[in-house]
């Protein structure tokens, strides 16, 4: 799909329109609106056939055998594959740690994990083929928590690991461990007057995007195939798909499709493999769409997790000491919980200033769903747990929860737990100060003078259940920090490829990116940028694909950032391009072009006075400058494996929040009234995309306070609630208003001073949304997501 | 089975049809209309939503053979629809909330025979324009569903409070815009529609 800037008229001299700081729309919008645009599941070709995946019923069992006599026999079937299939030697494929078996073999770890495949010429025929496949299973005992998988006599979940972590954990059903140690907690503790301690459970919360994993895969005249799918990561896909083809990574060619939401949960492998292998096999086009049940076992989750946390104040409100213990349930593979427990354990302090503190983080192989990347990564979780220790403090000191959090933020030049010096501004009691000096909104909405009630503004809305009688108001606050990008020592770059040409007498940029747009809005925000820097208002977005070099993952907040960065640069360098080309044909007429400093403006070469020099048409004529660069940031360090010490991350952003809710005592229903919100985001490059960002993530937060959990049943690992009917994700009448207050505070490390956006508003929306209901209920509330029976005390078990 | 319907004033015919497959499924894979889109189909999403005779239903909930001889609009004809209504009903809505689209007004309805698709015209109704210019669409894929359920909104009830649209729209899931922007869209259709009367 290419998309094109819109063209506005310009006059000689003036700004470029368009430009960062704008609120340009979309360029794919109007695609978006009239179901043109085409997502993955959209694809179509001619005598294609439809790709099935049969998965496990069962969590843990060894596979005695599979029988696929009667799939392959039923008329329309093309092909069903099993491991034995598989062309090569290689038949793992993982993020970080090859642990994933493309097709189970001899075991398989968790419920819905894939066994075999077919294909056929309806999805009907597909299915029903796939449900004659007969596969034998010998259950095996499920690991289901720390206590099960660290049992020193513990059914290994991998037994035989080989992976680099496998050293330094302290059971081979640990992925990960990362300490960090700074100070003395113990020590410091005896300087407190105060000390909280917390036991919190955090929920498996899933991405839940609204399009589902599809894609479709074309074989090629050269024995190689073409993939048309929705990723976050086109060139991380590439990696791990060619290998168990067989073939070489220029035999696998990618092209975006249309995604429908991602929030991490495209980060790992879904369909492609599959879809390849079936077309390799039969020859044909292969097109897979997972429907919603099957979308819940296609995907890793938000890894639930078991937090302990200790922390210490002295009667002034000033914090001694923290210690903490963060379990994350990892289940059956790895995927990206080595770097889930970094973030977690490297954040888990807060936005505040502790200098004393013991850390442990770890994830565990269980027989769990797997879980790896979600919006907020780890910080999520511990933000959950800090914040609801912050007001337990402030509550036992008498002091306010905000005013507390403000004497203990951090700001520019705080030490971080992991000793990294924050270098760049962290506005963590501004933004606090901001969220509290909001009006609150009107008390009892729903009361309607002299009327009934208007029962849609109250918690059941609609279903009428309660006229207002034992209704009580709360309002909670909480904030946090996230990392943007890959951290660690990652090799986070990015690759943008410009190339500047006149078409029809206008200057024209074309930008090639593998950037995967999601929805968050990089398509917008790199035309910008291009117009900015080039100074033309025609800006086409190349289609993302692997013929590009990559442009690492849409995901960490860091799109913005490294692809735009990526951008930024490589125009730079066109510019710089264009003008030398502008100089070897006018250098002679006019001395500015020697001497001034020169940019490109309105379609113009101009000097830093405002005279213009040239067309920029006239100096390109027939000719075309297209350069491809690689653009890093600055790097980062590995954390230290006993100590957690290290440089790790790159860049920090910080949101507030403010909840207020409404609570039936009675029922056990909460109705969210507001939730505000402030965030640091350095420089708005496109204010409404940035709104609408922080919007998205906030309700996300929402979700997870109130109604989104994976049920898994503890004694078989058995995902209980796979649909829509059962896993709940707000609806415009679970959402509040959500008032936006940005700030621009620049980094001036980071290209234009930008800050990541994407994932901060996620973390603090959950703690402030439970806070708010302590404070209405009064009950301590120490797991997320509430539900109408830890309200009502009624909980079953 | 086979089955005759109309789709976006176009009249349609689709050929061996299984039983068991959806109103959804033959628009996408057999009219060649992905428009709707397929998030759930479970009826829980919205994302699929079109107009059967002028209600908007979940169409992965509608048997195929369900809609023989009756009116299907999708995402791909609003435009023309509104279109439509707006030259029989100029300035939209209809104060009374009576009006609606009739069954009759339904069937008589005739999207200008283009491809079916996008309508030859290329031009947006309100609501779509308004989705745009006011930051609603993100990855988009809640998008056409919410036009479908807004649109129809606007038609019964010309301003409708803030509570009327998130009744009318409850149906419909977004994962990705928090609904505020989507609000906005429809309040600004609504203030675009009463600034034409
Ligand atoms: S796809 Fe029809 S309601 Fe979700
Ligand atoms: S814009 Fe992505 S689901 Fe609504």
């Amino acid at each position: 799909m290419a998309t094109t800037g819109t063209p506005t008229n310009i006059t000689q001299g003036s700004k470029t329109k368009g430009g960062i700081g704008e609120s340009t729309l979309r360029p794919d919008g109007t695609l978006k609106v009239t179901g043109e645009f085409a997502y993955s599941s959209d694809m179509w070709h001619e005598d294609m056939l439809w790709g099935q995946t049969l998965r496990s019923t069962v969590a843990h069992a060894e596979i005695r055998s599979i029988d696929i006599s009667e799939a392959v026999a039923m008329p329309g079937v093309y092909a069903v594959l099993t491991y034995d299939d598989l062309p090569t030697e290689v038949k793992n494929y993982g993020l970080e740690i090859q642990d994933t078996p493309v097709l189970a073999h001899g075991k398989v770890r968790h419920h819905g994990e894939p066994v075999a495949l077919v294909a056929a010429d309806h999805p009907e025929t597909a299915r029903r083929a796939a449900a004659k496949i007969k596969i034998d299973y010998a259950e095996l005992p499920v690991i289901t928590d720390e206590a099960s998988a660290t049992a020193p006599d513990a059914v290994l979940v991998h037994e035989g690991r080989d992976d680099h972590h496998i050293g330094h954990v302290p059971h081979p059903n640990i992925v990960h461990r990362q300490p960090i140690v700074r100070g003395d907690a113990d020590e410091a503790a005896k300087r407190a007057d105060v000390i909280v301690k917390g036991e919190y459970t955090f929920g498996m919360q899933d991405q839940a995007f609204l399009g589902p994993e599809s894609g479709l895969a074309v074989p090629s005249e050269d024995g190689g195939v073409e993939l048309y799918v929705a990723t976050q990561w086109l060139h991380s896909d590439l990696k791990q798909i060619a290998p168990v083809l067989g073939l070489p990574e220029e035999k696998v060619r990618m092209t975006l499709s249309g995604v429908g939401g991602a929030f991490g949960g495209r980060e790992d492998i879904s369909m492609q493999i599959h879809a390849c292998l079936l077309a390799l096999r039969t020859g044909k086009p292969v097109k897979i769409v997972y429907n919603r049940f099957e979308s819940f076992f296609g995907h890793v989750h938000r890894h639930p997790a078991k937090l302990y946390y200790e922390h210490g104040a002295t009667k002034d409100g000033k914090l001694t000491h923290m210690k903490c213990k963060i379990v994350l349930d990892g289940g059956a593979y790895a995927s990206a919980s080595p770097a889930v427990v970094g973030n977690a354990s490297s954040l888990s302090v807060g936005p505040y200033v502790i200098d004393d503190v013991d850390i442990e983080a770890i994830a565990l192989y269980s027989n769990n769903p797997p879980c790896g990347a979600m919006r907020g990564f780890g910080a999520v979780q511990a933000c959950f747990a800090y914040e609801a220790q912050m007001d337990k403090l402030a509550a036992k000191l008498g002091m306010d929860p905000v005013e507390f959090r403000q004497l203990n933020a951090m700001e520019q030049g705080t030490i971080m737990p992991t000793g990294q010096p924050v270098d760049s501004p962290a506005p963590v009691a501004e933004l606090l100060r901001r969220i509290k000096a909001r009006p609150l909104p009107p008390e009892q909405q729903w009361a309607t003078a002299g009327e009934a009630a208007d029962v849609r503004a109250l918690p059941g809305g609609l279903s009428n259940t309660t006229h207002g009688e034992g209704v009580v108001r709360g309002v909670g606050y909480a904030v946090g920090i996230k990392n943007v990008g890959f951290s660690e020592g990652f090799d986070d770059y990015s690759t943008a490829k410009v190339r500047m040409e006149v078409v029809g007498g206008e200057p024209v940029a074309t930008v090639h990116t593998a950037m995967a747009e999601v929805g968050q809005g990089g398509v917008t925000v790199h035309a910008q940028i291009a117009r900015t820097e080039l100074g033309v208002t025609q800006v086409t977005i190349h289609p993302a694909d692997t013929q590009v070099g990559s442009a690492g993952s849409t995901s960490a907040s860091r799109q913005t950032y490294v692809t735009g960065g990526a951008v930024k640069n490589t125009c730079e360098h066109v510019r710089e391009a264009v003008l030398e080309i502008g100089r070897r044909k006018f250098g002679s007429y006019h001395p500015a072009w020697a001497t001034a400093e020169l940019l490109l403006e309105g379609g113009k070469v101009v000097t830093d006075g405002g005279e213009v020099l040239a067309d920029i048409a006239e100096v390109l004529e027939d000719e075309s400058v297209e350069l491809e660069l690689e653009w890093r940031h600055r790097p980062t360090e590995a954390f230290d494996l006993r100590t957690g010490q290290g440089n790790g991350h790159v860049q920090y952003s910080f949101a507030a929040h403010r909840a207020v809710v409404e609570v039936d005592t009675e029922l056990g229903l909460v109705k969210v009234v507001e939730l505000a919100v402030a965030q640091d985001v350095g420089k708005a490059l496109n204010p409404l995309s940035v709104v609408g960002q922080i919007q998205g993530g906030t309700t996300q937060g929402l979700g997870v306070a109130v109604m989104e959990e994976i049920i898994v049943d503890p004694k078989t690992a058995k995902v209980r609630n796979p649909s829509f009917t059962d896993y709940l994700i707000p609806t415009i009448l679970d959402t509040p208003t959500i008032p936006v207050d940005v700030l621009e505070l620049a980094d001036e490390h980071a290209p234009y001073g930008l800050r990541g956006i994407g994932e901060a508003p996620t973390l603090s929306s959950t703690p402030a949304v439970l806070a708010a209901i302590r404070n209405a209920t009064g009950l301590e509330l120490n797991r997320t997501p509430v539900r109408p029976e830890h309200l009502t005390g009624t909980e079953s078990s | 089975m086979r089955v005759n319907f109309t789709v976006n004033g176009r009249k349609q015919e689709a050929d061996d049809v299984w039983e068991g497959e959806s109103l959804l499924y033959v628009l996408r894979e057999r009219m060649g209309l992905p428009g709707s889109k397929n998030a759930c189909e479970q009826g829980e999403c919205g994302s699929c939503t079109v107009r059967l005779d002028g209600v908007p239903v979940c169409s992965c909930l509608v048997a195929a053979g369900q809609v023989e001889g009756r009116e299907v609009v999708t995402v791909e004809g609003l435009a023309d629809y509104a279109q439509h209504r707006q030259d029989a009903h100029p300035g939209g809505g209809c104060a009374s909330g009576a009006c609606g689209t009739s069954l009759d007004a339904a069937q008589r309805w005739q999207a200008k025979p283009a491809d079916g698709r996008t309508g030859e015209a290329g031009a947006l109704s309100p609501i779509q324009q308004a989705f745009i210019d006011a930051g609603a669409v993100q990855c988009g894929f809640c998008t056409p569903g919410l036009l479908v359920a807004a649109d129809e909104l606007l038609e019964r009830n010309a301003s409708p409070s803030d509570q009327d649209i998130r009744e009318a729209l409850s149906g419909n899931l977004c994962r990705c815009t928090g609904y505020e922007k989507i609000l906005d869209a429809v309040r600004l259709a609504a203030a675009r529609q009463e600034e034409a009367v």
